[in-house]
């Protein structure tokens, strides 16, 4: 009974924010919703016993992706009143072919069978005494664990395109050479200058600024950035 | 059964990579590509031994497969990703991108095609296909200051993801229509004549179609000619040659394997293709003034030979395959180690027209380069001719008179353009000499160069591993 209620109240906030998602006038509002529809289907993936999407949805889709909407929507100055300008001329022709592909689904409806164990295996089989984050585990780190880590070498070739076909090394950036500012004695920083008792400074050619002695050498790393951006 | 150690090798190599990308990351002095590239070729060395050494089986659940066929493979690969580092020493140097990611990301594309020598699952298939391109793609737009090197990084990028669509729709149409992945299984459920589908057959000619646009196969060539002409030679050697070899081998296992019951589906679809592949390779390239189009025409065209072996259907067929990509693969190294070579006051050349005179300028470099085509154009003794004739022998025995004739035509129009090339450097007004040759270039095209002329000397162990890998397939 109380299942049942809470499914009806996921479903329906969820119903109603992705309504408002592409309705709200303000882009942040619709990022808003777009987030508590993420939380309702969250609630629904707990109902249906998948612990483990449903957090999952909350931490990557609420935590990453719709924070990272978030930026973009108010970084890029985007005027969806503008955008949204032809929607009345364009309404007929969206109408008619949304109506196209609702009689087409309907048709292929019609003649849809379902085959007589579908209904069984629509189901993944549920081991007793796993709950489903085990079974996940045990799904993509013990069968298919050559496809995972081939997989992740993929992405770790995506990353080193990006960085090889995009990165440029600035020369006008500053940069923090630790071990430069560390090896560094004092005699390069500071010179000390005895001075007569009372001559002043003005006579004895020691005006203006005074450098180190010892002109420190410029650390053997910096020309090396030039041309080569890996890290 | 987890059998994890069959994947050594590969293992063993994408470890390298990892290390190697870490020590070009954290040493932040120039020399850092001449090392890495070093320590690359270590890592294929050391991962060809473990190949050589390492037992057969089946592992990880039925996905990865270790056997004398993708041993055989595997070896190819290494070797033409091998050729490709030597090649890009000297290159890489003079043309500004001395920058370590370059051998690291060959080394992932050839952890990509070890796998796809060893997939016996259309999911490890893919994802195998996926890593190989996917470094591939960034390799080509590598010199990224260079407009034509984006442009072709970028065309085959687009075109490689719409042939990847391809095939994953061929691969869940197969997967819907029989339940399985595996190779073995859908052997297994394909026995049986009744389990055949239209469905089916539709998403084997997706999967023959992703695959023939890795193998630049005609009517999904239209890439090869702008990728080949913008990228890095080095790049345009290494996609002339390993790739060529993995994709080629996983199209001949996954239709000898699973589908091997329906020969009489596919057959034609092959034949279709290589007849084209031929006829496009030989007639096209005539007209071309560069000699990266040139060689890219000649690949489409060599591939078409390939197929020919493939669409026989028989170990005679699969040998012949094999063997024409052992003699492709030096072949096409040592012609790219020529081209590398074309360099006049440091400026790279790539017209036919540069290569005038070449004989009397730079003998030992025009020897090697006749040596090349007329291999390419399949002339006797060199390796080329017994390439081709291994697979128009096993046509002849199946029965495919057609393509064995009409590959004979198409070898001797294609014999024109190569002779051509021949004829420039010999007979033509003598230019201006080339810069001196780097050591590796030429230990490159020495190297290939002997293969390919001493080929007929000791086919015996290619022949015999050959045969051995073929066998497998039919089990």
């Amino acid at each position: 009974m109380i299942a049942a209620l809470a499914f009806y109240v996921f479903a329906g906030i969820l119903l109603l924010s992705a309504a408002m998602v592409v309705s709200a006038r303000n882009p942040v509002h619709s990022v808003l919703f777009l987030i508590l529809a993420f939380f309702n289907a969250a609630g629904l993936f707990l109902l249906a016993g998948a612990e483990f999407l449903a957090m999952i949805l909350v931490i990557v889709y609420v935590g990453a992706v719709a924070v990272l909407f978030l930026f973009v929507v108010m970084m890029l100055d985007i005027d969806f009143a503008e955008l949204r300008g032809g929607f009345q001329r364009y309404l007929p022709v969206g109408l008619a072919v949304g109506l196209v592909l609702l009689i087409e689904l309907g048709i292929v409806l019609g003649g849809w069978k379902l085959a007589p164990d579908a209904a069984a295996l629509r189901f993944a089989p549920n081991l007793a005494g796993a709950h489903n984050t085990a079974q996940l585990g045990r799904l993509i780190y013990t069968d298919y664990i050559l496809l995972f880590q081939a997989a992740g070498l993929v992405l770790l070739v995506a990353m080193i395109g990006a960085i090889v076909l995009t990165l440029r090394e600035r020369h006008s950036a500053l940069r923090q050479d630790i071990t430069a500012q560390q090896s560094r004695s004092v005699r390069q920083t500071m010179e000390l200058i005895d001075m007569p008792i009372g001559a002043g400074i003005g006579g004895s050619g020691t005006t203006g600024i005074r450098r180190p002695a010892a002109p420190a050498p410029a650390p053997a790393a910096a020309p090396a950035h030039a041309d080569h951006g890996g890290h | 059964m987890m059998n994890w150690s069959l994947a050594v090798p590969e293992l063993v190599l994408a470890c390298c990579g990892m290390a190697i990308l870490l020590f070009g990351a954290l040493m932040k002095r120039r020399e850092t590509f001449h090392l890495a590239s070093m320590l690359t070729i270590g890592a294929f060395l050391i991962t060809a031994m473990l190949v050589i050494a390492g037992p057969h089986g089946l592992a990880y659940h039925g996905q990865f497969v270790a056997d004398s066929f993708s041993g055989f493979v595997k070896l190819l690969v290494l070797a033409g990703s091998a050729f490709a580092v030597v090649a890009s020493l000297d290159y890489n140097e003079h043309e500004n991108l001395r920058r370590f990611e370059f051998p690291v990301l060959i080394l992932f594309a050839t952890v990509g095609m070890m796998l796809m020598a060893s997939a016996v699952n259309l999911m490890t298939l893919y994802v195998g296909l996926e890593l190989q391109s996917l470094s591939i793609y960034v390799l080509a737009a590598f010199a990224r200051d260079q407009l034509r090197s984006s442009e072709a990084g970028l065309k085959y990028f687009v075109l490689g993801a719409l042939a990847s669509g391809l095939l994953l729709y061929g691969i869940s149409l197969i997967y819907g229509f029989t339940g399985s992945m595996q190779f073995d299984q859908l052997a297994r459920v394909l026995a049986d004549p009744a389990r055949v589908s239209p469905g089916l057959i539709v998403g084997i000619v997706f999967l023959v179609a992703g695959l023939a646009f890795k193998v630049s196969a005609v009517p999904f060539h239209m890439w090869t000619p702008d990728v080949y002409e913008g990228a890095p030679t080095p790049v345009t050697l290494l996609m002339g040659t390993s790739p060529k070899v993995a994709a080629m081998a996983l199209l001949v296992r996954a239709m000898a394997t699973p589908f091997g019951h329906l020969l009489g589906q596919w057959q034609q679809l092959i034949v279709l293709v290589s007849i084209a592949s031929m006829l496009l390779g030989a007639l096209a390239a005539i007209g071309q003034r560069n000699i990266k189009r040139l060689m890219a025409y000649s690949s489409i065209g060599h591939m078409g030979y390939v197929l020919i072996g493939l669409a026989a259907g028989t170990p005679a067929g699969i040998r012949g395959v094999l063997l024409y990509l052992v003699t492709y693969v030096f072949m096409s190294a040592g012609t790219f180690a020529c081209i590398l070579a074309m360099r006049r006051r440091g400026v790279m050349l790539e017209q036919i027209a540069d290569l005038g005179g070449l004989g009397r300028r730079d003998p030992v470099l025009a020897m090697w380069l006749t040596v090349f085509m007329f291999s390419m154009a399949g002339i006797p003794p060199f390796s080329g001719f017994w390439a081709k004739y291994f697979i128009f022998t096993a046509a002849v025995q199946s029965g495919l008179w057609a393509l064995a004739v009409i590959g004979v035509l198409t070898s001797v129009i294609g014999a024109y353009y190569y002779i051509r090339i021949i004829k420039v450097m010999y007979f033509d007004e003598p230019q201006e000499a080339f810069d001196p040759r780097p050591p590796s270039l030429s230990l490159l095209a020495a190297g290939s160069g002997l293969f390919t002329t001493l080929f007929f000397v000791f086919p015996a162990p290619f022949v015999g591993a050959a045969e051995t890998a073929a066998k497998v397939l039919f089990g």
